[in-house]
């Protein structure tokens, strides 16, 4: 699934207040005119913008893909995809700013690849910072990491190691992209493993885990 | 009692710590960038380091319902390193992050020339992204340490009111409430002060402009410092509005003057409630 931008502004327009609206304006009009001002744009955000969930109540909207999202990541992807640059450009402008970013915006980054991806511009250019991502600890990274870019990219194994790494995190399975069209029976052994040790501990399996996995497999000696 | 420990450094911390401090009333801190222990040599090393600031530990604070902000520098005894020197370089990029509250820790290790190049420096950074300043004052020599600093904060023409000069005790005092700078004590368990001595302090000097810290770090130290402080205040007959005052009002008004102090939805985090699909909190996490 892709995340347009347009959809985006739509919802930000309904959330953010005027003065953050015509800030966010003006930030986009600045950074299609001159992208380096999108450096010293893009850790402000939070601060003009704020950081609350972009659908409101989370549990309201459990079934939309943006119900991970803030505000802040919507502002932060539109500045992404305002950038005038392509190919080689555009990919060490955005390595940059998730080298140089804080938590939130390397999550933003992560988030806004994307709709940059849409386009076929960046290619895999973007892939080492979906990488370095699933490394990190931060749960609000990884499942970022594992967004439709990383979803899209990220090589089968790097793919069945992610989505292990999130159920091991506590991330709901609802929250990362692509497991439908991803998820292979390598995956369904690996979280049938994971479950088989679990419940070895005497410790529970998380709801979700349990819509992947059949439970009589489990009993199968291996 | 609710307490902001408006600085300490939480990376040597561990998560017991963390839990400890929320118990104890601990709701939000500031965690200066230091030294921390082996010196380090160049500068990407800093940046992992200041990396680690804005991200993996506020995600590890968050956790246990404390609100984590920092304050990023070059300091005074890794000044001394040319090696390092181009630390302030990089430095303008994390001024502009969200959870950075101020510049610092600043000042004088052992009174060199590159300490004070460097400390000037970043008194004109903190003037330009106008944020206040932590400054620390040396272990030896501290009087005439004190002394020196503040006469650099003045040259600065940064307003006294935007810097606290730390580390403080009963010989350094009077040089700083002259000043108009904000007061800060370290409560140690055997160096610095303890909360007996800061009580009577309290006393003799009130309440404004003092803040009151654990700064507890890798050495012989103790996070829960603030809240003991607390508890001789109330014990020498200061009220609870006193406690607050130092604790909580004066560490908020002091940071919030970087206009990016964040303070909202901590309380709502429950001990053992999962949180934001946490991994720290998780106690026995096997092999992940
Ligand atoms: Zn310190």
């Amino acid at each position: 699934m892709t995340t347009n931008p347009a959809i985006l502004h739509l919802l930000l327009t309904s959330r953010l207040s005027v003065t953050a609206m015509n800030w966010l304006t003006t930030a986009l009009d600045r950074i299609a005119a001159d992208h380096t001002t999108i450096r010293a744009l893009f850790p402000t955000v939070g601060r003009h913008c704020g950081r609350e969930g972009l659908l409101g109540a989370p549990d309201a909207h459990e079934t939309s893909e943006l119900h991970r999202w803030s505000v802040d990541d919507a502002a932060r992807t539109l500045m992404l995809a305002a950038l005038p640059l392509s190919r080689a450009e555009l990919g060490t402008e955005v390595a940059a700013l998730y080298r140089y970013g804080d938590a939130a915006e390397k999550r933003g980054v992560l988030r806004g690849l994307g709709s940059l991806d849409s386009t076929e511009e960046l290619d895999e250019r973007a892939l080492p910072l979906v990488h370095d991502g699933l490394r990190t600890n931060d749960t609000r990274i990884i499942t970022a990491a594992m967004a439709a870019y990383g979803a899209r990219r990220l090589d089968q194994a790097a793919y069945r190691q992610g989505v292990l790494k999130c159920v091991f995190l506590g991330i709901p399975l609802s929250d990362i992209d692509g497991l439908d069209a991803r998820g292979d029976a390598e995956l369904v052994r690996m979280l049938t493993d994971y479950a088989r040790e679990r419940r070895a501990a005497g410790r529970d399996v998380p709801a979700d885990v349990w819509r992947v996995v059949d439970p009589n497999e489990l009993s199968r000696e291996t | 009692m609710r307490i902001f420990d408006p600085h300490i450094h939480m990376t040597s911390r561990t998560t017991d710590d963390y839990a400890a401090m929320h118990a104890a009333g601990v709701r939000a801190l500031v965690e200066p960038s230091f030294w921390v222990g082996q010196p380090r040599t160049s500068p990407e090393t800093f940046v992992d380091y200041f990396d680690g600031l804005v991200g993996w530990e506020p995600f590890r604070a968050d956790q246990f319902g404390i609100r984590h902000h920092c304050t990023i520098g070059l300091n005074p005894k890794e000044a001394n390193d040319p090696r390092c020197r181009e630390v302030l370089d990089i430095l303008p990029r994390y001024l502009a992050k969200d959870g950075v509250v101020a510049v610092g820790e600043l000042g004088y290790d052992a009174m060199t020339d590159a300490e004070e190049e460097v400390f000037t420096a970043q008194l004109d950074l903190a003037r330009e992204h106008e944020l206040p300043v932590l400054v620390h004052t040396p272990h030896r020599d501290k009087v005439a340490g004190t002394r020196r600093s503040l006469d650099v904060v003045a040259a600065s023409g940064i307003p006294p009111h935007h810097v606290v000069i730390d580390h403080l005790n009963e010989v350094t005092v009077d040089l700083v409430a002259d000043s108009g700078c904000w007061m800060g004590f370290s409560l140690y368990p055997d160096t610095k002060m303890d909360e007996d001595r800061m009580v009577t302090l309290l006393r003799e000097y009130g309440t404004e402009r003092m803040l009151i810290n654990s700064a507890a770090d890798w050495g012989k130290s103790d996070p829960l410092k603030t809240a003991r402080a607390g508890a001789a205040m109330l014990a020498a007959g200061f009220d609870h509005n006193d406690v607050d005052t130092v604790l909580w009002r004066n560490p908020v008004a002091f940071y919030e003057r970087s206009g990016k102090l964040v303070l909202d939805a901590t309380d709502t985090v429950e001990q053992g409630a999962t949180f934001a699909g946490n991994s720290v909190l998780r106690g026995a996490r096997p092999g992940s």
